[in-house]
């Protein structure tokens, strides 16, 4: 009983904080424990940084010209190869019913869930590019500026990705469907994130302009994101 | 008539049966009038006859972005109003979207070729153009692999707002970057930097590019309403199988 008055004593703000990180923790002790996603998204990522020399010959120079973009398009792959899980699993055993008929806002759980997949999965990559771009011969200061446009860029690939992902449970497809609607939408920021790096290492365009802009379009996607995903999940299965 | 009369299919199909024909009367003679004065109006004095060329792209560029601004209100109907023909009247506009990009595109690199020496340059209003082109077919493949159409329209209206982003930057991105592709000159602020004698052929083939576009879009709407009642049908038929 005096249980109880002490909860109802306390403001819901305080409730929804403690929920919020309770899904960010339970998200991120699911993505270390099971499933390997952390590692899974490096390890891909390494193998299509690994591969591309293949392709375009071990020509050091050509590399370190172009190990941005590499850089960029695996991070890119990665993050959203990574996202067609993020609300499958609860799907599956039935706590998405639960997190769609619980008190919080959908678009703040949701928030919640994809901050809690950015840190297991965008992180991590930002922390291998150092690794990877020995592979390419970037110098230091382009390895620094492909980390930081990474840093800022990955979120909003995790956070458009949401969109994709709340597709993929709505109408139960998974494949290729959804990298064909979602890539599309992630052009500004790789064109942005390859630009800014770019312009730390060879210029004309000041480092700031690019930047500016892709910071422009994380916020973006931090606002659009959680909202689409969330009237994607709301429509798609009740 | 009222857009909420129009929420009744078969009100909608009756209106459809009577506008078409005047419709397809419209489009043709206005395509006829538009297509003459294209071809009596004078050659651009750099760039000779290849500026006639402008008569199908510019038109086809609008209708491009008209389509997907249409989409977006459809899709607004579809998630906020759940008006009943928001999603066919979507559906409807894809196809005829993707095929007004591809004319853009197409006709703009066959431009391109003589103009500038080149079919392709990746610069932002080609490159956003492109992506258009590649979201048009991405709802195209959604609304095809997903069978039960009314969670398919509410996705593809989902992905068509959030495709809508896309639509200012296509028209700004010769303002805000440097590229070959000319700047605006039609719509400004200081009147339109064409002479008439090729402005009036091109507000003409704009027109009759328009109602080309809503003459389709009632057909391919009718078309889907009618299917999805032969879907319904069938459905029913399968059931009633099933109970004897």
């Amino acid at each position: 009983m005096a249980g109880a008055r002490r909860n109802a004593g306390v403001r819901p703000r305080w409730r929804a904080m403690t929920a919020l990180r309770a899904i960010i923790v339970r998200d991120m002790r699911i993505a270390i424990r099971i499933g390997g996603g952390a590692m899974m998204g490096v390890l891909f990522f390494l193998v299509v940084v690994a591969l591309t020399p293949f392709a375009f010959g071990p020509d050091l120079a050509l590399l370190r010209r172009v190990g941005p973009a590499i850089l960029w398009i695996g991070a890119l792959l990665a993050s959203l190869l990574a996202l067609d899980r993020l609300f499958a699993a609860d799907h599956d055993d039935g706590s998405l019913d639960l997190i769609l008929t619980g008190h919080l806002p959908l678009e703040l759980t949701i928030a919640a869930k994809a901050l809690a997949h950015w840190l297991t999965t965008g992180l991590p990559l930002v922390l291998a590019t150092p690794v990877l771009a020995l592979f390419l011969n970037l110098e230091p200061v382009g390895t620094g500026a492909v980390m930081l446009t990474l840093l800022i860029g990955t979120p909003a690939l995790t956070f458009t990705g949401l969109i994709g992902a709340a597709l993929a449970v709505a109408l139960r497809r998974g494949g290729l469907l959804l990298p064909i609607l979602v890539l599309p939408l992630t052009a500004p920021v790789l064109i942005f994130g390859v630009a800014a790096s770019n312009a730390a290492v060879v210029g004309p365009v000041p480092f700031g302009t690019p930047f500016m802009l892709l910071c422009a379009l994380t916020l973006m996607s931090l606002v659009v994101g959680p909202f689409a995903a969330a009237a994607t999940l709301r429509h798609g299965l009740e | 008539m009222a857009l909420i009369d129009l929420a009744n299919p078969t009100r909608f199909l009756r209106f459809v049966e009577r506008s078409l024909p005047w419709l397809v009367a419209a489009t043709a003679i206005v395509f006829a009038f538009g297509l003459v004065e294209a071809a009596l109006a004078p050659d651009d004095y750099q760039q000779g006859a290849t500026v006639k060329i402008m008569y199908l792209h510019v038109p086809a560029a609008w209708l491009a972005m008209f389509a997907w601004a249409m989409m977006s209100v459809a899709a607004i109907g579809t998630l906020v109003f759940r008006h009943p023909l928001a999603d066919v009247a979507a559906k409807a506009a894809v196809p005829l979207g993707a095929a007004f990009t591809f004319i853009c595109l197409i006709t703009g690199s066959l431009w391109g070729r003589p103009m500038w020496g080149t079919y392709w340059v990746w610069d932002a209003r080609l490159t956003s153009v492109l992506l258009l082109f590649i979201m048009y077919l991405g709802l195209l493949v959604l609304w095809r692999s997903v069978e039960d159409p009314t969670l398919a329209g509410r996705a593809a209206a989902i992905l068509t707002l959030v495709g809508a982003v896309n639509l200012p930057i296509i028209k700004f991105s010769v303002d805000w970057w440097n590229t070959l592709h000319q700047g605006a000159s039609v719509i400004r602020r200081d009147g339109p930097s064409i002479d008439p004698s090729i402005l009036v052929p091109l507000l003409v083939m704009a027109l009759a590019f328009t109602l080309l576009f809503v003459t389709l879009h009632l057909a391919v709407m009718r078309n889907e309403v009618l299917r999805r009642r032969v879907r319904s049908l069938r459905l029913l038929q399968a059931q009633a199988a099933l109970r004897v």
